[in-house]
């Protein structure tokens, strides 16, 4: 399972991007992606705007779950309260086991396997406490007199704190 | 570079831009909630206040000139609080306004509450069938102008355009892009119960009222 997770601005902006693999089933934390799909994650990311558009209309919750898929890249979204939005595409691993040498950890502990199944309520509300901790830090850093709206967040704390949220939910 | 380095060069590049404060705790160490009792004094707000208007005073022309320097020194402040509020909110509520009515609700209660002590006094629509777009809050005393008496020849002036400021913050954030301007309609007479008395005259942008009309619809 790896994830590219983004921020956007309210302009369609990014303010931050970070790519990370799965921490549970003994993943090292390491994306997998393949060279070419990481150009191609951000053009689907993003593509995936215009659907949040529709969709923060009609829902007033901060967590809109998944809102697109594209082949096997889905997208959950969160809206935060001023319209910045945070994305995250996760695309589960063809081969079952996850990543590298953990399979015997696997085995112990596959029933609630995150991200096996990208719209199970399990996947669901770990990324939900993964946005939520990301949405913390998010408010922090906009709480700085020196942030103004839609400025890109170069916080190098701000990047553990997402690496750390990652590592714990997901 | 054609592609992006993996997370982990690229936090070890960046570290060494950074200033930390002596005692190693930056800002995402602090907690986001406070205390209920936790409030500021109101004699430092007055003085910071008068002096904020005093700096926006400096070379200005007119009255109109001086309430939107007012008016922009709030702004920044209405965007951040929008989300600052919103987290403090119980989960189960932790919704983003949709509907202008649910916008000024959250303004008149959970703004107000946070920055004065106490809710708006109220919230009115514009009678007027000819500006459907208008919305009006009403404090009948406001915080920001406890400590000021504006001076005879700027009796066109209310210094909570600050306030309208912070006001209209929140609506952009929220998407309902608006103009708001503070009027001061307290009477003058004796015996007046609020002569200082202040409508906040909100005025959405026209393609608010137009989504509005389709989600009603949806």
């Amino acid at each position: 399972m790896s994830y590219y997770f983004a921020i956007i601005g309210t302009q369609d902006n990014p303010l931050f991007e970070y790519e990370f693999g799965t921490s549970k089933q003994g993943g090292d934390g390491q994306p997998r992606f393949a060279e070419q799909a990481r150009h191609l994650n951000q053009f689907v990311l993003h593509s995936s705007l215009d659907i949040v558009e529709e969709v923060q209309w009609t829902n007033g919750q901060l967590y809109l779950k998944v809102i697109d898929k594209f082949f096997t890249n889905y997208i959950s979204c969160f809206m935060t309260a001023g319209n910045v939005k945070f994305l995250l595409l996760h695309q589960p691993t063809a081969t079952a086991g996850g990543g590298g040498g953990g399979a015997a950890a696997a085995s112990t502990r596959n029933s609630t396997s995150v991200g096996a199944n990208p719209t199970s309520p399990q996947t669901e509300e770990a990324i939900k406490n993964f946005f939520n901790e990301v949405y913390e830090n998010y408010v922090k850093a906009i709480m700085s007199p020196f942030y103004k709206v839609n400025m890109e967040i170069r916080s190098p704390v701000f990047r553990q704190r997402v690496t750390a949220a990652g590592r714990k939910y997901l | 570079m054609a592609h992006l380095g993996p997370g982990k060069a690229a936090s070890s590049k960046e570290q060494t831009g950074l200033r930390y404060p002596s005692n190693g705790k930056t800002i995402y160490h602090r907690p986001l909630n406070r205390t209920k009792t936790a409030e500021l004094s109101q004699s430092s707000f007055a003085y910071l206040f008068s002096e904020m208007v005093s700096y926006a005073q400096r070379r200005v022309t007119g009255i109109q000139e001086l309430e939107k320097r007012l008016n922009l020194q709030g702004h920044p402040i209405g965007l951040k609080l929008l989300d600052l509020l919103l987290t403090r909110e119980p989960p189960r509520s932790q919704t983003r306004p949709l509907t202008i009515i649910a916008l000024l609700h959250f303004i008149k209660i959970n703004l107000w509450t946070h920055l004065f002590g106490r809710q708006a006094d109220r919230l009115e629509k514009s009678s007027n069938p000819d500006t459907p777009d208008e919305y009006m809050i009403i404090d009948n005393e406001p915080l920001v102008n406890a400590y000021i008496s504006v001076p005879r020849e700027m009796s066109q002036l209310n210094c909570a355009a600050f306030v309208a400021g912070i006001i209209e913050g929140v609506c952009d954030g929220a998407m309902f892009p608006a103009r708001v301007t503070a009027h001061s309609v307290g009477g003058k007479e004796e015996g007046e119960m609020w002569p200082g008395k202040t409508v906040f005259l909100v005025k959405f942008q026209p393609e608010v009222l137009e989504r509005e009309a389709l989600i009603g619809k949806g």
